[in-house]
């Protein structure tokens, strides 16, 4: 969307990207314990590639990441609404969440929480819907 | 799910199937051939029902819809709905089997047309088998969309959308009564199922039992095309005539009929409801009767001949209801005949106007004219539909050997027996019942005579050039023969009907008399009082038709302003004109006015409940410090917001809403809510790049010139809704209506397996919450895409349309 001398800001978002995604997958996985959760770090993880389309044209983004980002949300929704329905084969009410500890090879005693798999739809939700409304806008001409 | 649930969703599930079909097969065979399959066995599966039902056994399954509220899907078969589900699969099959070679393969849009048809019949048959008055109301109100659709199948013509419009906006309204009755009666007898219903003793001395009783019965005065609301049915004759064959003359329009049959037992013995049901029926009788005389066109002429039986069927079932009011003695049987006659005309309308109907189809089809005054002489062209019309006529006309002359005769009577009895002021206005049933019954023996001659003999007058009129292919008669041998043979052996159909639904309309019920239906009862009558209707009707020339003149005496059809074009075209004023009136197409509404009514909604309740509490004694850094930040956020209001340029107001918002995740820091803060700055992030985009598409922040009120109405409601808005914030800090629940969520480590409260809150405790909550997202981007990726294509798309 703009002309494509922007020598800093481009080499800034090229390593400030990477840092991004990692700080919103960070914010995803930690938001049991601490600060974060799905929309968090979803909306973080939008940020990011919001920012590669400030940085680069929309059209470059697209072809890098090839996403129908609308699918993404439906499937984020899906995903959600699956994982409530998939506490009624348990015989509980529906989106009854499970948590455990077990222990893994490498991480030693974990805690593994159905919960996640729900905020895994929460945050493709927010990441589809974020970027399909920016995409549009921006893409509007 | 049984075999009966199955019965009622086959029609529905099929449906699904029919546009592949047509799709595939089309070419090679009509969509009909497979459709039929599905009424036969719906036939012929019902069919076996017949000795069951027959010896008084019921037959019930129940499927859990909404168990909740008490709603279930509770199938009932008793005499009267199999009378009616045996209908409506036969003459469905029929019509199916007649459609096949009335509907061209060739030029229709057959997918439509059967998937409408089929959902109709399961619609119909669920109506019939409900036990539950909501369900019924369901398919009630289906049975009357499909029927919209049906009749505005030929949607390119206006009759054909005006017909269906007004079918559409009669029943509709007559259905939402009747729900409406359904609910004061439920909440009277404290049951949603009809059986309870009819087992419950004390309903009438209930205030809302004369209420609900009326409101019921304009659903089905409506639906069953009574005076005054018989105006849908001859515009619903724009349906192609396999439709007005099975929905408006067998089938659907006897909905009503069904309904006021199997809620005799609650409301029966009533006088309102015998006056009421009895004497709507008796004017629909006469009423349509007179207007067929007058009828040029043959469809029209069986439409108001189709609206003068339902009344006869009706006042039947209004006599009858009679019976209720003695419990049980002589003089109940007495008028317990009535319904039997009702139920057994029912039967007989269903085959002979079946069959006219579809004769008068063939004629259509075959001469391309469905005028009386052009049509004549058919009767050497068409020998097999001419003995058609004139079974099915002769049996409207009540003439024997047809099954019309026996429930003639019983309706005849009926009358008689009416008139003579005290009961409900009888004796005064009881003698009316004879003679407008006499006289209706004059009248409908012209209008078949009209039918009968004037389509057949004479010499014909129409013009057809293209081709040479001839008798139908064999398959279109297939089904009229059918319905004309049932005619003749229901004359032959009624009492067969009797025992296996018609008592057992008799049965089931009166349920107090039930196992004493026995009737011998003979033709020749000697030289009795309905005999005369009969004679007394062929001689004076044969003379007035003879001399119909000279008394046809009067009709033109009626005004056509008053008409019931001018009162409904008239109250249809003021309506829509006051409504589209009204609508104009607020709906300006101006966001600002928009916002104005919007605004104003959550100061009068929001400000008025605080007024009236007292909500305005506000208590400081329990509020922190406030030290320096919020306030610091709390006077930066007051800068930056009044500089979105003076801004000059819309890049300063971005970035001043922006600042707002981060000096927003500020304070959420300062008061240590690490998830919010969070949120709120990717969130603020965010919507500034959207300001920025939006940004570039918008045009200049121009100074607004606008006139003093315009600004005193934006600022006074701008006020208002900031004043409001905190006072609600200050007293929801002050008030303490409950202890906080908050304490629950601290466990969240023990109940969730969450250090993290918000979280666990988020995703567990309020998860269905969230769910909806990303739902809504969802849908709001979608909103957004629609709107701007698709409005320059759907826009040209319109206004090609146009």
């Amino acid at each position: 969307m703009k002309e494509p001398n922007d020598i800093i800001i481009r080499s800034v978002a090229k390593v400030a990207v990477v840092i991004i995604f990692t700080f919103a997958i960070n914010l995803f996985i930690s938001g049991h314990h601490y600060p974060g959760g799905g929309f968090i770090g979803g909306l973080a993880f939008a940020s990011a590639v919001i920012l590669l389309f400030l940085t680069f044209d929309i059209e470059t983004v697209r072809k890098n990441i090839p996403l129908d980002f609308k699918m993404v949300a439906a499937i984020g929704v899906l995903i959600a609404v699956l994982t409530g329905l998939g506490s009624l084969l348990f015989d509980v009410p529906f989106l009854s969440q499970a948590f455990g500890y077990f222990y893994l090879p490498i991480f030693g005693k974990t805690e593994l929480a159905t919960a996640v798999l729900f905020d895994i739809g929460v945050a493709l939700a927010v990441i589809g819907t974020a970027l399909t409304i920016i995409m549009s806008i921006g893409d509007d001409r | 799910m049984s075999w009966l649930h199955l019965l009622i969703l086959a029609p529905f599930i099929f449906a699904i199937f029919v546009p592949f079909l047509y799709k595939k097969m089309n070419q090679r065979i009509h969509t009909g051939w497979f459709v039929l399959l599905i009424p036969l066995i719906l036939f012929f599966y019902l069919f076996t029902f017949i000795p069951e039902i027959s010896s008084g056994n019921t037959r019930t399954a129940t499927l859990p819809w909404l168990p909740a509220y008490d709603i279930n899907f509770t199938i009932y078969v008793d005499g009267l709905s199999l009378l009616f589900a045996l209908i409506i699969a036969g003459i469905g099959a029929l019509v199916v089997l007649y459609s096949i070679y009335y509907m061209s393969k060739h030029r229709e849009a057959l997918h439509n047309f059967y998937v409408y048809l089929l959902m109709f019949m399961g619609a119909m048959l669920g109506l019939v088998f409900s036990d539950n008055i909501f369900v019924l109301y369901v398919f009630w109100e289906l049975t009357s969309v499909s029927s919209f659709l049906l009749i505005a199948y030929w949607y390119q013509r206006e009759k054909s959308r005006y017909g269906a419009q007004k079918s559409m906006l009669i029943t509709i309204f007559g259905g939402l009564s009747m729900l409406a009755g359904f609910i004061m009666l439920s909440m009277i007898a404290d049951t949603y199922s009809i059986r309870t219903l009819i087992s419950s003793e004390t309903l009438n001395t209930n205030t809302l039992f004369i209420p609900a009783m009326i409101l019921i019965l304009i659903g089905a005065f409506t639906k069953s095309a009574q005076f005054p609301f018989s105006i849908w049915l001859p515009d619903a004759m724009e349906a192609p005539t396999p439709i007005s064959a099975y929905l408006h003359s067998a089938t659907m329009v006897k909905a009503g009929i069904y309904l006021v049959a199997r809620l005799t037992p609650v409301f029966g013995g009533e006088a309102v409801w015998f006056w009421l049901v009895s004497g709507i029926g008796l004017i629909t009788l006469l009423y349509g009767s007179i207007n067929a005389v007058r009828q040029t066109d043959l469809k029209a002429l069986l439409a108001y001949s189709t609206i003068s039986q339902l009344g006869l069927i009706m006042s039947l079932l209004g006599m009858g209801s009679g019976a209720l009011y003695f419990g049980y003695g002589d003089e109940s049987f007495v008028y317990a005949v009535a319904i039997f006659a009702a139920i057994f005309h029912l039967l007989n309308h269903a085959t002979f106007k079946g069959s006219l109907f579809m004769v008068v189809g063939i004629i259509d089809h075959e001469t391309g004219t469905r005028d009386i005054r052009k049509l004549g002489g058919l009767m050497h062209l068409m020998p097999i539909s001419f003995t058609l019309t004139v079974i099915g006529g002769f049996a409207m006309a009540g003439l024997p050997p047809f099954n019309g002359f026996l429930s003639k005769e019983m309706f005849f009577t009926a009358v008689l027996n009416t008139a003579e009895k005290s009961i409900f002021n009888l004796d005064t206005l009881g003698f009316l019942f004879p003679i407008i049933a006499w006289v209706a019954s004059v009248f409908t023996f012209i209008y078949s005579m009209i039918l009968v001659f004037k389509t057949f003999r004479r010499k014909p007058t129409f013009v057809r050039v293209d081709k040479q009129v001839h008798e139908a292919p064999i398959g279109m008669l297939l089904s009229p023969m059918i319905l004309g041998t049932l005619v003749v043979a229901l004359f032959f052996f009624p009492n067969v009907a009797s025992k296996y159909l018609l008592t057992p639904a008799w049965e089931s309309v009166l349920p107090t008399l039930a196992g004493d019920l026995s009737i011998k239906i003979s033709p020749w009862h000697g030289f009795n009082t309905e005999l005369m009558m009969t004679m007394g209707v062929v001689v004076f009707g044969t003379i007035m038709y003879r001399f119909l020339k000279k008394w046809y003149g009067l009709y033109d005496y009626y005004p056509d302003s008053l008409t019931i059809n001018h009162f409904y074009n008239l109250g249809l075209q003021s309506l829509e004109a006051i409504s589209e004023k009204t609508t104009n009136r607020y709906m300006t197409g101006f966001i600002r006015d928009y916002l104005v509404y919007i605004f104003a009514f959550i100061i009068v909604v929001v400000g008025g409940a605080l007024w009236k309740f007292g909500g305005v509490v506000i208590n400081h004694s329990t509020d922190a410090h406030v030290n320096v850094y919020e306030a610091g930040i709390i006077v930066a956020m007051v800068i930056s917001a009044v500089t979105v209001l003076f801004s000059k340029s819309r890049m300063t107001s971005v970035i001043a809403v922006g600042a707002l918002g981060f000096l927003v995740s500020f304070l959420f820091v300062l008061f240590r809510a690490p998830d919010l803060a969070l949120t709120q700055l990717v969130v603020e992030t965010v919507t500034t790049v959207l300001f920025l985009l939006c940004f570039y598409h918008l045009p200049e922040l121009r100074k607004e010139m606008s006139r003093i009120p315009f600004k005193v109405t934006n600022a006074l409601i701008s006020i208002g809704v900031g004043v409001i808005v905190t006072i609600v914030a200050l007293s929801a800090n002050g008030t303490r209506l409950f202890d906080s629940i908050s304490t629950y969520y601290e466990n969240s480590y023990k109940l969730a397996g969450a250090k993290n409260i918000v979280n666990a809150i988020l995703v567990d405790f309020r998860g269905v919450d969230t769910m909806l909550e990303i739902l809504v997202l969802t849908m709001a981007g979608l909103g957004v895409y629609t709107l701007i990726k698709l409005k320059s294509e759907g826009r040209d798309k319109d206004e090609g349309a146009e």
